[in-house]
């Protein structure tokens, strides 16, 4: 068994809003988080500087209020970093490089902020 | 063709900086030029997320191909830029072919430090160097890691998360010397001991018997383009407040460049994601006419086993540490101050401390020791 093994790459759908409406749904892997789903797809309005350590909070998005129970809650890293975010904090805000996208989340909508920095 | 940005290196510094001339509204051609193959891509996850099997190595690129295009940054990959003629302002690049610039941003990065006298040796700092890393940990038992530093240190705890046996050695009395103070390395140590790797201090001498050596020893700025063009070296591409070098319309940011920090007072020349991205930035607003002197607050991290450390400013020179919290608990900070005055603060487990750290130094680093090892004071009323 290879330590590094590549997984199988199963997808669920994604839908990103921009803050002026522009929508978009990609397929996003099993395992990636959903800021990786929006760099890949080059889905503006998410910057991701740090790559996804939990150290930049210019991923930032509003969930979708009827998703939010499919998400795990804020853990302490994550809220530590959402108290930075340039775009007003909301109840429904999340730093997308902390969702680690499951089966569960097929159909999940995220919006973007106006501004991550 | 219109002289337009020309940027030489496309790692995150050079990748950065095409990125935020497009978000700052600059119009000309901007050109990005980088010595691999494959597109830009990150270089923390290497010796972090894929060594331990957590990240493909396909999937760190910054972005995708369609993103260059979408954002009208020509891509040169493959390449390297060979010569600077400054009269007539082109670059021309290895293999033939040149490119002519208004402004030149060299983002030139760093090469390993080798080892001398030993062959086989591993190396971190590209992907294809990372890939052969992971090729070699399938089929090795034991590891020998030189260099107690942050890279070392990140391949020691990835291979013993995988189960081999690995050893480090490092020069140094204590480890992540340059970066930490005494108590951080001394809890970093014992991590690595209770999961099994071994230290040898103050010795470089290597283990040949092991499986796999890799050496982490430390990077050498790539400043060969710039000297031969006639600019100012000294441990780095110098250059001015405002990142710009001895040469007006020529920039140098990231690892490759030696800047006057704001912090130390001195010439400073940094390897970080945090580095890069904000001279990046500071150049891109330069050139979009909004020029300003280069003052962020350096920061780094590490994930080394389950402990995260981040660092908010610079350690080095520090005359008193305090902690923050219970060592032993795995999670605390460590504030290191210099006549009385915050210059840094080391993060373990403890994001929120690292965040508040960071705007208190922005802010002149007002905290004194005994609210430093207070639990009781929240950080951020000294903000």
């Amino acid at each position: 068994m290879s330590l590094f093994s590549r997984k199988p790459k199963e997808t669920v759908s994604i839908t990103y809003i921009s803050h002026t409406g522009a929508t978009r749904a990609v397929p996003v892997p099993v395992g990636a988080s959903v800021m990786e789903g929006a760099v890949s797809n080059s889905i503006d309005g998410i910057v991701a500087e740090c790559g996804g350590a939990c150290l930049c909070a210019t991923c930032h998005v509003y969930v979708e209020e009827s998703c939010l129970g499919l998400l795990e809650p804020v853990a302490a890293e994550e809220e530590a970093m959402l108290e930075n975010t340039c775009s007003k904090r909301l109840p429904n805000s999340r730093l997308s490089c902390q969702i680690n996208v499951t089966k569960e989340l097929e159909g999940l909508i995220v919006r973007t902020p106006e501004a991550q920095q | 063709m219109a002289a337009g940005v020309v940027i030489a290196g496309a790692g995150q510094a050079g990748f950065q900086c095409a990125l935020s001339l497009r978000a700052e509204g600059y119009d000309g051609p901007v050109t990005l030029i980088g010595d691999e193959d494959s597109l830009p891509y990150q270089r923390p996850p290497l010796s972090k997320g894929c060594l331990s099997g957590k990240t493909d190595l396909d999937a760190i690129d910054l972005r995708p191909a369609a993103f260059y295009e979408t954002n009208r940054i020509e891509l040169r990959m493959g390449r390297r830029v060979e010569s600077i003629d400054r009269q007539s302002r082109r670059v021309t690049l290895a293999g033939g072919g040149d490119v002519p610039y208004e402004y030149l941003v060299l983002a030139t990065g760093c090469r390993n430090r080798e080892l001398p006298g030993v062959d086989g040796v591993c190396y971190l700092r590209t992907r294809e160097e990372a890939a052969a890393i992971m090729e070699r940990l399938e089929t090795s038992e034991t590891v020998a890691v030189i260099g107690g530093g942050f890279i070392g240190l990140e391949v020691a705890a990835a291979a013993a998360g995988h189960g081999r046996k690995v050893s480090v050695v490092e020069p140094q009395p204590r480890l992540m010397q340059r970066a930490v103070g005494p108590i951080v390395s001394g809890f970093f140590r014992e991590l690595h001991e209770r999961n099994g790797v071994q230290f040898a201090f103050g010795t470089s001498a290597v283990d040949l018997s092991a499986d796999m050596i890799v050496a982490g020893i430390g990077v050498v700025p790539r400043t060969e383009l710039a000297a031969a063009a006639g600019l100012t070296i000294a441990n780095g591409i110098v250059v001015d407040s405002r990142l710009r070098t001895s040469d007006d319309l020529i920039f140098a940011i990231g690892d490759c460049a030696a800047f006057p920090s704001r912090f130390t007072g001195a010439m400073l020349r940094l390897e970080s994601v945090q580095n890069a991205v904000d001279h990046a930035r500071c150049v891109a607003g330069a050139i979009c006419g909004r020029e300003a002197g280069y003052t962020a607050v350096p920061w780094f991290w590490t994930d080394q086993f389950n402990a995260k450390l981040q660092t908010a400013g610079l350690s080095g020179g520090f005359d008193a540490e305090v902690v923050r919290g219970v060592v032993e608990s795995g999670k605390f900070s460590v504030g290191y101050f210099r006549e009385g005055w915050l210059i840094a603060m080391d993060s373990i487990n403890q994001p929120a401390d690292h965040i508040t750290a960071r705007k208190l130094l922005a802010a002149g680093g007002n905290l004194t020791l005994h609210q430093a090892a207070d639990l009781t004071f929240d950080l951020k009323a000294a903000v």
